[in-house]
């Protein structure tokens, strides 16, 4: 692996819709990945991932995903993970449908991302 | 269309009752989701990435106008108002809520439908020829056969932990539509020396990781002895099939592992004992079941309007020519409805789409309609002098697009704009394919050209079998596309060959362009297709059109 940190935030999908959800400082999800939590520390990732595990009643399938520290919160770094924040490219439906705005603040730099070949 | 008895709809009836009760108790927390999963999977209900999505059997690809009515009733009820169509003919939701699956189960239950046997390591729904009692070409209507096999493997006792999923395609026609040789059973219904049905039957067929051309197991299976055969067989690969690594545990590696002969004759063993315990009450059951698949009562009318109409307008003759296919009753047609609008995702069609077209297979089609593995939607009989109606109503509703077999008719699976499995996105390829092919306007004389797009190794989208195919993977997290070129999908099935090297997701229409014009600058003359032309050059002449002469490109 490289040596600069991962940053990590723990993923999962809402158990009644489905929809993709961040787990905060506080311990609950949000559907917007800016206000996740992040963690620097492989331990203390694993342990947080372990609660989340926990109380199965409102999610499901929690897993930890790498983040990026951006200017208003966590940014996604892998191109799933980018699309999880925003919904399919085909129709405006899921997180893009709901609040346009999320959407429009990543969209370029996503852009920029998910094309570069090379 | 066969109608479920008593007991068929008791058991639905009664799986919908045990899961609503699962599902309530999942979301009161009394069920963790290791437990309640392979509850979920049994009643066709996935995780994916945005959402849940619900998978519905569709069995061989059969509906009826009210079917599809309360399937459109469903998707403006309970999900975004529309469904997809997919290359195993099912439907599938893409945003129905955990909490609202039992009620949308209830609503499938009361046109006789459900979502059973779509997941899971069981038989799944039985696929079919989907010009089935209509083709010119067909021996017998296959479907009789389909339903037995669906009421055979529904809950079957033994099958109900396989060592993994099973998949069974039914064929009528020599002209094979059903891609029998990619499946774990294909069925091609022949005739022996003294003319009476039979199958041929073929194993190990699949695509996937490990893409394999099923083998002929039995050249000729009376058609009496299909039930104790197909249980055999798959009773042999219950016991063989490892259990040890999924991804060896599909019965095309059992026939690779164990060779065709060994399988062959542990079958053979097993079926003459099975044979004598099926006692003819599986025939007594295709009888009743051949009762519900009778033909429709033809009509006989003149069809001056239909040619009249295709003199006088040019775009309903052009559809004429790609969307229509002969019928074996005289002044019939099958019609197929594309499903491949350009800028739109393929195998989708709206509520009111689906509408549109229950109505027409009421009015016009005897009432049948049939989804394709290649994702469209047949009417299987329409008289000719019907036809121009039905052409302009679909145009209303944006369904008359004129490029069935054409480059435009693309199959892709959902990818990673759906699919938790993806490694990659597939519908905006095939949209930005499409769009490319209408704005250089060469799809008529390109002529017919196949290309089939999965996002990921497992293959949904056969881009193993595509003339071009391609598969979306995930190189060091950027997406990334690689082309298979010569692949088949009909009686002389054939899997594709590695072209080289993937494409960034930029790089892929252009490629997909230069493999379309050194085809067109190559053929022999325009009635050469493009899977002829690479027939007779092979990979040489199209990797230079993607790589250069002489140039090792490096992947992205
Ligand atoms: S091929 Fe892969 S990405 Fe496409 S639907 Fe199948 S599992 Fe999903």
């Amino acid at each position: 692996m490289s040596n600069h940190t991962t940053i990590m935030v723990v993923t999962a999908n809402d158990l009644i819709d489905g929809d993709a959800v961040w787990l905060t400082p506080d311990k609950d999800w949000t559907r917007d990945i800016r206000k996740a939590e992040t963690i620097e520390n492989e331990r203390a990732a694993q342990s947080r991932l372990g609660e989340a595990e926990s109380h199965p009643g409102k999610v499901i399938g929690p897993y930890l995903a790498e983040v990026r520290h951006g200017p208003a919160g966590a940014e996604p770094v892998h191109f799933r993970e980018i699309f999880r924040t925003r919904g399919p490219s085909n129709y405006p439906h899921g997180k893009q449908e709901i609040d346009p705005g999320v959407e429009a603040e990543i969209e370029a730099e996503i852009e920029e991302r998910i094309c570069v070949s090379v | 269309m066969y109608r479920y008895n008593d007991f068929d709809n008791a058991f639905v009836r009664e799986r919908i009752r045990q899961f609503r009760a699962q599902v309530q108790r999942r979301i009161v927390g009394n069920l963790t989701e290791d437990e309640f999963k392979p509850l979920r999977l049994m009643n066709g209900l996935y995780l994916q990435l945005h959402a849940y999505m619900l998978r519905v059997a569709i069995p061989y690809g059969t509906l009826n106008a009210q079917k599809m009515r309360q399937l459109a009733l469903i998707a403006t009820r309970w999900d975004k108002g529309y469904g997809h169509f997919t290359t195993r003919q099912n439907i599938q939701y893409n945003w129905p809520k955990l909490s609202d699956v039992p009620d949308i189960l209830e609503d499938l239950a009361v046109v006789q439908m459900h979502a059973i046997q779509t997941s899971g390591n069981t038989i799944r729904n039985v696929t079919a020829d989907h010009f089935a009692g209509a083709a010119a070409d067909e021996i017998e209507d296959p479907r009789p056969y389909a339903e037995l096999i669906r009421q055979w493997s529904t809950d079957h006792p033994e099958f109900q932990f396989l060592p993994r999923k099973f998949k069974i395609a039914v064929t009528g026609s020599p002209h094979d539509r059903a891609v029998t040789r990619a499946h774990d059973i294909g069925l091609r219904m022949v005739r022996n020396g003294a003319g009476e049905t039979g199958f041929e039957v073929i194993i190990g067929g699949g695509l996937g990781r490990t893409p394999i051309m099923g083998k002929v197991l039995r050249g000729f299976l009376p058609a009496r002895d299909l039930l104790p055969y197909l249980e055999a067989i798959v009773s042999v690969y219950n016991l063989l099939g490892r259990r040890d690594n999924k991804y060896k545990a599909r019965i095309k590696i059992t026939v690779r592992e164990h060779g065709i002969e060994a399988i062959r004759q542990r079958v053979e063993t097993d079926f003459v004992l099975r044979r004598n315990s099926f006692a003819g009450a599986d025939q007594a059951l295709l009888n009743d079941i051949q009762n519900s698949f009778r033909p429709p009562v033809f009509i006989d009318a003149p069809v001056n309007s239909f040619d009249v109409a295709r003199k006088n307008d040019p775009d309903f003759d052009m559809w004429v020519k790609t969307n229509l296919t002969g019928h074996k009753h005289p002044g019939y047609a099958i019609v197929t409805i594309s499903l491949k609008t350009p800028g739109g995702t393929p195998g989708d069609a709206t509520a009111q789409q689906m509408q549109v077209m229950a109505e027409l297979a009421e009015r016009n089609g005897h009432d049948e309609l049939r989804v394709s593995h290649e994702q469209n939607i047949i009417l299987p009989h329409i008289h000719k002098s019907h036809v121009p109606d039905v052409y302009n109503a679909l145009h209303a509703v944006g369904l008359a697009t004129a490029n069935i077999g054409l480059v435009s008719d693309i199959i892709a699976c959902p990818g990673m704009d759906y699919c938790a499995l993806a490694t990659a996105r597939s519908i905006p390829i095939a949209q930005e394919i499409a769009a490319r092919i209408n704005e250089l306007k060469l799809e008529r004389d390109i002529g017919p050209l196949k290309i089939k797009i999965s996002g990921c190794i497992n293959a949904c989208g056969h881009h193993h079998l595509g003339h071009i195919g391609i598969l979306g993977l995930d190189r060091a997290g950027v997406e990334n596309y690689q082309i298979t070129l010569g692949g088949e999908a009909t009686e002389n099935a054939q899997l594709g060959e590695r072209a080289g090297p993937g494409f960034a997701a930029r790089e892929i229409v252009p490629a997909i362009e230069r493999l379309i014009h050194a085809y067109l600058a190559r053929r022999k003359n325009p009635s050469e297709t493009f899977l002829e032309t690479y027939r007779r050059l092979g990979l040489e002449p199209f990797k230079v059109a993607l790589y250069g002469e002489g140039r090792t490109r490096h992947a992205a």
